[in-house]
């Protein structure tokens, strides 16, 4: 394995010991707890009341709009990084102003639209 | 600086002896696998030191929140109530398993899954010391943004998967609330990546120092704004009080994990309480200087230098407990600020919320962006007090050598 990916390994491995914690604290469980479902106790949670239709159901447009803003400020914090991180060393080598005049023209067009 | 906890490890002498005695042994070039198992074993402790800060988080946010309202808290189980958490695992897993009859059986596996898996992952790049981190990624903060948004995929899919109204309403607060809430903290976490020059914990906590002059909060008027505005979005990252409007037990019984019970439940539970830590630990990390130690004792310098019969190894192992212990305080004072905010503030309204967000946060955010660019550009990188030590500096040499 190539030294690049032996950094990733504890990703890998974290994300492996969660689902093993979780399953098997799932299976554990299940020779400790009761199991006897009766028909009231699987309905959904409505305060007592009988429950009317599913929850899945049409929801408001405006949830949209603000995903789809979302998406265009994540996109931005995206492009930014790379430019960000070797910021200081173009600053350092006395060519910031440029790099700076491209990230207030990004920011504006971006303020721009979200004033708008 | 290390990458990893292996590279670390293999700086001792006796590492790559190892290594090479166990090729010996199996017949094979054991590198990998010896790597494997460290990482194995750092992971082990990492996720088990954290399950134990979740289960002692919320022991902690009880206890509080009872000296707060002049209360008692949990005292009957073990010294000062400090088991109740553990008394609370034990009923949680004897607790029966409810599916809902409409649910979407699949999804509602897999929800508190993603909870847990998203928070661990993250668990991966936190700076514990210089040589206690699990994985320094040199995309480090950006790999962080990405992982943690996977708990504002797992509450969405929660609400959805129950199939029951609060529970819907519930994520679907969370959902907006949360992705609304990452475009402050990128932006902040940007203009920390804009002062260090780099994007992983370790370069950005080794361009900060031990003593709070030398931290980023500290660096230009903008980076104080900005933390404040990274540890709101990091409250409401988190679904915590003032913001833990998907939950909102007042108005939506529970919210997004109304209909989980038993261990699921429990495991949304954990994975909040661990977040919480985590993001407590990158604000630490990002602008109150992380792991670094004052006076160079950090690095076992100071120790090198005045004791020099200490052998340097030793010394350096003393720096990075303190480093380790350093980094924690930092991070367990920030999450008593957490504890403490969710019981002196009420709740926001789900409008002002969203106000807050986009007609607040994210201009300031971009305005501290904006200001940390030409402050980095105009004083090439040179911190506020710095400057101004140098001018005063400056005043001295005129008036009389300094």
């Amino acid at each position: 394995m190539s030294h690049n990916l032996d950094v990733y390994m504890p990703v890998l491995i974290l994300a492996a010991f969660a689902a093993i914690m979780f399953v098997g604290a799932l299976l554990v469980g299940k020779l400790l707890r009761p199991h006897n479902p009766t028909e009231l106790k699987v309905s959904p949670y409505e305060c007592g009341e009988v429950p009317i239709g599913t929850a899945w159901s049409n929801f408001n447009i405006r949830f949209y709009v603000v995903a789809l803003i979302f998406i265009i400020f994540d996109v931005e914090g995206a492009f930014m990084f790379p430019v960000a991180a070797v910021f200081k060393r173009f600053v350092e080598m006395g060519e910031g102003g440029p790099v700076l005049a491209l990230l207030l023209l990004f920011i504006s067009v971006l303020l721009e639209g979200i004033s708008y | 600086m290390n990458d990893t906890i292996v590279s670390y490890l293999a700086q001792a002498p006796g590492y790559s002896l190892a290594v090479s005695k166990i090729s010996e042994i199996l017949g094979f070039d054991a590198t990998g696998l010896v790597t494997f198992l460290v990482f194995g074993i750092a992971v082990f402790i990492v996720v088990n030191v954290m399950a134990l800060v979740g289960g002692l988080g919320t022991y902690a946010e009880r206890k509080i929140s009872a000296d707060i309202q002049m209360r008692q808290g949990p005292n009957r189980v073990g010294p000062y109530g400090l088991l109740q958490f553990l008394a609370d695992g034990v009923k949680m897993i004897t607790k029966e398993d409810v599916t809902p009859r409409d649910a979407d059986k699949t999804l509602f596996f897999v929800a508190p899954l993603l909870a847990l898996v998203g928070v661990f992952m993250s668990l991966a790049v936190i700076p514990f010391s210089s040589g206690f981190t699990l994985t320094s990624l040199n995309i480090g903060v950006f790999y962080l943004l990405g992982v943690s948004s996977l708990v504002g995929v797992a509450i969405f899919v929660g609400g959805y998967a129950s199939n029951s109204k609060w529970s819907m309403l519930g994520g679907m607060r969370g959902a907006s609330q949360i992705i609304s809430y990452e475009v402050p903290v990128t932006l902040s976490i940007l203009a920390v990546v804009l002062m260090a020059g780099g994007l992983s914990f370790g370069t950005i906590t080794e361009a900060q120092g031990g003593l709070p002059h030398q931290w980023f909060i500290l660096h230009n008027p903008f980076s104080f704004i900005a933390f404040f505005v990274l540890f709101v979005g990091a409250l409401a990252e988190a679904n915590r009080a003032p913001f833990d409007l998907p939950e909102a037990e007042s108005e939506l019984v529970s919210g997004y994990h109304t209909e989980f019970t038993g261990m699921r439940f429990a495991f949304f539970a954990l994975a909040e309480y661990i977040e919480v830590f985590v993001l407590c630990g990158v604000c630490a990390a990002l602008f109150l200087g992380g792991y670094n130690v004052p006076f160079g004792l950090g690095s076992g310098d100071f120790i090198i230098k005045n004791f020099p019969a200490v052998h340097p190894m030793i010394a350096k192992q003393i720096g990075n407990v303190l480093q380790l212990k350093v980094f924690v305080l930092k991070t367990l004072a920030l999450y008593y600020v957490v504890i403490w905010i969710r019981w002196t503030l009420p709740r926001l309204r789900v409008d002002h919320l969203m106000t807050l967000c986009w007609k607040y946060m994210t201009p300031i955010a971009i305005f501290n962006l904006v200001g940390i660019a030409i402050w980095i550009y105009a004083f090439e990188g040179k911190s506020m007090l710095t400057l101004m030590a140098s001018a005063l500096s400056a005043m001295a040499g005129s008036g009389g050598g300094h």
